[in-house]
């Protein structure tokens, strides 16, 4: 047999062409592009962080790198400025911000910063905010006490809201302001005010105002008098005295209570001077009618 | 003997059911001089258009060509591979220039290839309808009641077509199912190759990997692709010139009635070419293509052709002929095959046609001159076929030369019914099935 003539065989060989429909093979395709690549780096990945020591050198770096970004001048904070604070409170705010100046912004959490000011309980709002130049710059809006609050536990300015603002030594420290007592008083601090302004023109005999079984006010005078007042609507009921006041010095003669909790009229309570008083005229009338 | 053969064409066809479903197969044409691989690509059918039976296939013959792969075939000759190893390069070849172009892996091949010898026999068979209607059974009966000619040792049946049904003397029956008649007799049309050639195709085909889901005879195929509806119907050969074998096949009523392959082709042209001139053989394959004809003129005298070399080492020396002279040594050749197609169709009958069309395709077709040679040897009705135009199909294999490729898509997408589509009767069938469950029990206990 001659040997076969080797002519130039640009066919490929078996191998190559079995590799070849080999790739031809989504599945396999896919593994090979996809699978293979993403199986190599979760292996990389894992093997990496299984070593410990290796995991705490890249903790270190990047550490490391973070600090030497925060100790650039550019985000250094140097002084604190607090502004809309009376000066007792201005003292408070900077003890309560506890900064440790020069810092870094990066280093600054200013929300929790914010939350701490805005917990002081003279604080009604703050805004913290960093400006150019380094400066943290605290404005705050500060609670007004408008009422002196009586409880258990002593005497309080509270605000409108009725929010505690401070604690008050003695009640002559703010005689400008009225008083309220009673349980959740504090809650009706609104209501309090408005009686208080229709009670304008018995200023000067006006003790103060409590809070009866946390539904309804008692507007307490001096010489024991008190105006009991209805749970709804006592603007009105007020007035009604005020008129009767006005009109008859109701609150001159020797009464107890005024007791408007009663819609329809007015009741009275007199001292017991008064009832006998009373009495003794009325037997007088009988005895001369008689 | 044809049980045999019924479970070989029916593993091939249900293997080609498997690939249409699968929505991608290879096509491929193994010629003497070129290797023709078109990836076909089976588009699954609109979602509305579901089949009757709510079973999802791929519409058969709506199919694209996605890939095409041609290269030069070695190791083949006459058709038929001659040399193992090389064809299967080759056909590896061109399956990977395919796949490239397709981007797709292919995993089913069917082939068709010119070689063989195919051999046409008509067989005829006489069956009573049962049941007084025609129904698929009486058709498989009619067809196992053929008698198979004796045609010889080492040969093999590829096509077993039904191409005609006679129901009580009305003849000219294509499908007779369903209709009403005591009497059924068909003709069939048998294509025996020799099995060497088949095996070797097979062996090559499962070394490339690939599962083989058909095979067919190219000169069928190229009628399929290069004749017309008219033709088909009215009759007309197809003479497909290939390289080292010519096919002849013969249609009438759209069927397939004669196929024959005269084992002459261009490459006998270019070996006359290389003898007569002494050139090597390739420069000869050049000067056929680039300046062959067949008829000479007046002005062929005066043309004149230079015999260069291009890897020869330079001399003074340069050969020179006229083109009248190349012509001279082409023509006998041509009219030699063309006398032989001559003879086949006429011991084949072709005059007895109602119309005598004959259709030259195959890339010898393209020699210029060949229409009027043909005209001179065959008859009036020449003419000169490309093969339909097919989707996806690229420029490059839109030529004659790929008429039997192309067709042997048409063949895939749109198969016809051959004798093993249909069932064997039972009592023919029934040594075989016996047999086959007593194996199958001795096999399980």
């Amino acid at each position: 047999m001659l040997p076969m003539k080797q002519r130039h065989n640009p066919a490929p060989s078996r191998l190559k062409y079995r590799l070849e429909r080999l790739w031809l093979r989504p599945g396999v395709r896919f593994m090979a592009l996809r699978g293979l690549p993403m199986a190599v780096i979760a292996c990389a990945g894992l093997l990496l962080f299984s070593d410990a020591e290796l995991r705490a050198r890249i903790d270190a770096a990047v550490a490391d790198m973070r600090d030497q970004i925060a100790a650039r001048p550019e985000l250094a904070v140097r002084s604190l400025k607090v502004t809309g604070a009376s000066p007792r409170l201005l003292l408070r705010v900077k003890q309560v911000a506890d900064l440790d100046l020069p810092a870094s912004s990066l280093d600054l959490d200013v929300a929790a910063l914010r939350v701490r000011v805005v917990n002081l309980p003279a604080v009604e709002d703050a805004d913290v905010r960093l400006t150019t130049g380094g400066t943290l710059e605290i404005g705050i809006v500060e609670r007004i006490p408008v009422a002196v609050w009586r409880n258990e536990e002593g005497l309080f300015l509270v605000d409108r809201h009725g929010q505690a603002v401070a604690r008050l030594n003695q009640r002559t420290d703010r005689p400008d302001l009225p008083l309220i007592v009673g349980e959740a008083a504090n809650d009706m601090v609104p209501e309090a005010l408005t009686i208080m302004r229709l009670a304008e023109g018995i200023d000067d005999r006006v003790r103060g105002l409590q809070r009866v079984g946390a539904r309804r006010w008692d507007l307490v005078l001096d010489r024991n008098q008190v105006i009991r007042l209805p749970e709804t609507e006592p603007g009105p009921a007020l007035n009604r005295v005020m008129a009767l006041h006005q009109a008859e010095d109701l609150l001159e003669r020797d009464v107890r209570v005024v007791d408007m909790r009663d819609g329809e009229r007015p009741v009275l309570r007199l001292s017991i001077d008064a009832v006998e008083e009373l009495r003794r005229l009325r037997t007088e009338m009988q005895g001369e009618d008689a | 003997m044809m049980s045999s053969l019924f479970q070989e064409q029916r593993k091939l066809r249900q293997q080609r059911e498997v690939a249409i479903r699968r929505g991608v197969v290879a096509v491929l044409d193994i010629g003497t001089t070129k290797l023709a691989c078109l990836i076909l690509q089976f588009v699954p059918p609109p979602a509305n258009d579901a089949g009757a039976a709510g079973v999802k296939m791929p519409h058969a013959s709506a199919f694209r060509v996605i890939g095409v792969g041609t290269v030069q075939s070695h190791g083949v000759e006459f058709g038929d591979i001659s040399a193992m190893d090389q064809a299967e390069n080759a056909i590896r070849n061109a399956i990977q220039k395919a796949q490239k172009m397709a981007g797709q892996r292919v995993d089913h091949a069917i082939v068709c290839f010119s070689g063989g010898t195919p051999r046409s026999y008509g067989v005829e068979g006489v069956v009573e309808v049962a049941n007084g209607e025609v129904v698929e059974q009486d058709i498989g009966n009619v067809l196992a009641h053929c008698d198979i000619p004796d045609f010889g040792e080492g040969r093999e049946v590829v096509h077993a077509l039904p191409v005609n049904f006679t129901l009580d003397h009305r003849t000219g029956l294509s499908d007779p199912r369903g209709q009403i008649g005591s009497q059924l007799a068909v003709d069939m049309h048998l294509l025996t190759v020799a099995d060497t050639p088949i095996h070797n195709i097979i062996q090559c085909v499962r070394r490339c990997d690939l599962e083989l889901s058909g095979i067919a005879v190219s000169s069928y195929t190229s009628g399929l692709s290069s004749l017309v509806e008219d033709e088909q119907e009215l009759g007309a050969a197809c003479v497909d010139l290939g390289g080292g074998a010519t096919g002849i096949s013969v249609f009438l009523k759209r069927q397939l009635i004669y196929a024959d392959a005269v084992r002459l082709g261009g490459v006998h042209v270019t070996r006359d070419l290389s003898a007569g001139l002494h050139l090597r053989y390739d420069i000869a394959e050049r000067l056929k293509t680039m300046h062959g004809g067949l008829v000479a003129t007046g002005q062929d005298d005066r043309d004149v052709i230079e015999l260069a070399d291009p890897k020869a080492p330079p001399t003074d020396e340069r050969r020179t002929i006229t083109r009248s002279e190349l012509i001279g040594i082409m023509r006998p050749r041509m009219e030699e095959i063309l006398e032989d197609v001559r003879a086949r169709l006429d011991a084949a009958g072709f005059d007895s046609l109602p119309s005598q069309r004959i259709v030259l395709t195959g890339g010898g077709s393209q020699t210029p001159g060949l229409e009027t040679l043909a005209q001179h040897i065959l008859g009036r009705q020449v003419r000169i076929g490309r093969p339909m135009r097919v989707h996806g199909l690229p420029q490059l294999a839109t030529g004659p030369g790929f008429a039997s490729a192309v067709g042997l898509a048409l063949h895939i997408s749109n198969p016809q019914d051959e004798c093993w589509d249909f069932d064997i009767p039972a009592d023919r069938m029934g040594a075989q099935r016996i047999r086959r469950a007593v194996r199958w029990f001795r096999d399980n206990w």
